[in-house]
């Protein structure tokens, strides 16, 4: 028997990430992940169906209103397309950013009662809502083969532009999480922003449609360039705009190394002021 | 919520380890920066103290003390403001039961998902599944949601899960005050067995003297989030039980507008009158009961009610001030009634509580419940009943035995 030996005092400044800690947990991350895609099911009565729904409804409402009447461009393709593709990323980033952000006090009780490593709870909100987003991808892929667009090499780039958007939205979901905990506030506020958000991302309408300033104030936020790389990647429809999509990498990992940051550097109150 | 500080160390030295706790610091309150503001106070102050591999170690005080902090920091779900803890070993906490159950899952994910949170690997929960769904007694309800369980079963299934667990060290709080009376002896066995079978060390918060006394050769007492006094666990409880119980043994109570009868003041008193709520399970002692009618009140009588601590809503005895026609006066005016309770309680913990009334419900006016000890005191001037410590209630019966054939 080598016992561990573990050393409690109080801890000051900046705390490390205690990354052998995390992997000893990692079935609890499991399991958390596990619990609420359980819970989340099972008295819905028609299940994963609501997240193929959410898509595609919006997608048809788009299309009505901002591709046949607005007569929005699409950078050449056909709009449900354009826009489908566009929500997949989007959806799966709002709906990720919004759970993370409730995570931990969802989980009041378990947080001030027992003992495990705080990040898994906004993590394994983020991580669970890469199901729903391989479910509504069914729908893009249908309309894939309708419209009649071919895989091409791009596709590869996806697992890239995946992890950074997840990067991203847990990073978020770190520091609202942890916000939260603090000023409820940020329950409230976290679904009204992340709808105005949508509108400075490139989702209803292309990028190449801003110009100027604009086109330039855009590409600070991070899910246009990733929304624009994941479309190009997908569909192929036009190059990858590798610059975009390096500056929306870039402000990916410096946020999410904020969130973590704050995260690891106020967790340790959670339990007394939840 | 302030602190404690603290420091673990454990050494490995002939077989066996140190663990030393020994707090040193304070714990201020996180948000402010002046630790000397008017709000925070001490929830734990330099505590220090050593528990060896395999030791089971009791720690009791009243409620505030501090003890649920001192678990907390030691698994980490806080953290000190000063001190240091240095711990050997896998921690596992049994800090209120069912914490980790979701109500829509059902007994089986439960189990894997509590086992999961807990700090069980798969593997393990899934070896010993059979024996929690036994020892929880659920099996015909297993892939029921567990928000359909009685909360009776969460509990039994939710410190079955937490029983199973083996870790070099466990701290358990308060597990014992749940469930009835059959599942709460399971569980002390099984505490028992955890604790000598397998060597396991123990940091147990209990209010629950009997469990402490039985499970626990070293007692820590703390006080205000201070160690009052630490040793062996008889000497310990004895201290604590004479210091915590003389302030309760005397209850007054404020006056309340608009009532028509109200209780002024409860006192308990031991054989020889003194004022105490430690008292000898072998020796009458008295209630008096000062209070005062504010109007005439027709078929007004007094009610006591007598349960032990563990048991909710079911009484040993309730007794009425009415009975054999004592006389029961009914007019406005104030009132001392004295009732002497026979020696026919076992020893343990008991809760009593008096109320005004007449059969009308809800009562005039009623005490909150006081509780008072029963201990075995050498000092009973009274001859010893044989006691068998399974029964609640002693009382010598008539017995009759011939030849008839």
């Amino acid at each position: 028997m080598n016992p561990q030996v573990r050393i409690i005092k109080p801890k000051k400044g900046i705390v490390g990430i205690d990354f052998k800690e995390l992997i000893n947990f990692r079935e609890l991350l499991y399991f958390f992940t596990w619990r609420d895609l359980k819970v989340r099911y099972k008295q819905t009565l028609i299940g994963g169906t609501w997240a193929i729904l959410q898509p595609l409804l919006t997608m048809v409402i788009f299309t009505v209103f901002f591709g046949q009447i607005a007569k929005m461009p699409s950078d050449n393709i056909p709009y449900p397309i354009f826009s489908y593709s566009g929500l997949l990323l989007w959806l799966y980033f709002t709906n990720a950013l919004t759970s993370a952000a409730g995570s931990i006090i969802g989980d009041e009780r378990l947080i001030s009662k027992v003992y495990f490593p705080r990040l898994l709870v906004p993590t394994s909100a983020t991580l669970r809502c890469f199901v729903d987003y391989g479910l509504a991808a069914l729908i893009l892929g249908a309309l894939m083969i309708y419209y009649k667009f071919l895989l091409t090499p791009a596709i590869l780039l996806l697992p890239v532009i995946l992890i950074l958007t997840w990067l991203l939205a847990t990073g978020l979901g770190y520091l609202l999480a942890a916000l939260n905990v603090k000023y409820r506030d940020i329950r409230y506020a976290v679904p009204f922003f992340v709808q105005l958000l949508i509108y400075v991302t490139p989702v209803i309408y292309p990028l190449s449609l801003a110009t100027g300033k604009y086109h330039w104030l855009l590409s600070l936020n991070p899910m246009t360039g990733l929304v624009e790389a994941h479309r190009a990647a997908i569909l192929g429809h036009q190059a990858i705009n590798f610059p975009l999509l390096g500056l929306a990498a870039l402000t990916t990992i410096i946020l999410f190394v904020v969130g973590i940051t704050y995260f690891k550097s106020v967790e340790r109150y959670f339990a007394d002021i939840i | 919520m302030q602190g404690i500080g603290k420091k673990y160390k454990r050494g490995q030295y002939a077989g066996y380890l140190t663990l030393r706790d020994s707090l040193m610091g304070l714990f201020k309150r996180p948000q402010t920066d002046n630790p000397l503001s008017k709000k925070e106070f001490w929830a734990l102050q330099d505590i220090s103290f050593e528990v060896k591999e395999g030791e089971v170690i009791g720690i009791i005080g009243s409620n505030g003390a501090g003890k649920s902090t001192l678990l907390k920091i030691l698994t980490g779900i806080t953290e000190p403001t000063a001190g240091t803890a240095l711990i050997k070993g896998r921690v596992g906490s049994l800090l209120e039961v069912g914490t980790g159950f979701h109500p829509e899952l059902t007994g089986r994910e439960n189990i894997y998902l509590n086992g999961a949170i807990l700090g069980m690997p798969r593997s393990e929960i899934r070896r010993k599944f059979d024996q929690i769904v036994d020892f929880a007694g659920v099996e015909q309800f297993i892939d029921t949601p567990v928000k359909r369980f009685s909360s009776g079963m969460q509990v039994r299934l939710a410190f079955a899960v937490a029983a199973h667990l083996e870790p070099e060290i466990l701290l358990i709080d308060e597990v014992l005050a749940v469930g009835d009376a059959a599942f709460q002896k399971k569980s002390l066995a099984k505490m028992e067995e955890v604790t000598q079978k397998q060597g396991r060390t123990i940091l147990f918060v209990s209010h629950n003297m009997e469990a402490i006394q039985n499970l626990c050769e070293t007692c820590v007492w703390l006080d205000n989030g201070q160690v009052k006094m630490i040793g062996q666990t008889k000497q310990v409880i004895e201290a604590y039980l004479k210091s915590s119980v003389i302030n309760q043994a005397v209850k007054k109570f404020s006056a309340k507008q608009n009532k028509e009868a109200q209780i002024n003041k409860i006192t308990v008193k031991n054989a020889t009158g003194q004022v105490t709520t430690v008292l000898d399970f072998a020796c009458p002692f008295s209630i008096e009961i000062e209070y005062e009618l504010a109007k005439d009140i027709p078929q007004f009588f007094l009610m006591l009610k007598i349960g032990h601590e563990s048991v909710r809503e079911k009484y040993v005895l309730i007794g009425l001030s009415n009975d054999n026609n004592y006389p029961n006066p009914t007019k406005k005016g104030k009132y001392k009634a004295v009732v002497i309770i026979p020696p026919f309680l076992n020893t343990g913990r008991y809760n009593f509580f008096v109320a005004l009334t007449t059969h009308m419900i809800p009562y005039l006016d009623s005490s909150e419940s006081i509780s008072i000890t029963l201990n075995q005191l050498s000092s009973s001037p009274y001859p010893m009943i044989h006691r068998n410590p399974e029964s609640q209630v002693l009382i010598p019966l008539k017995w009759n035995i011939t030849q008839p054939f």
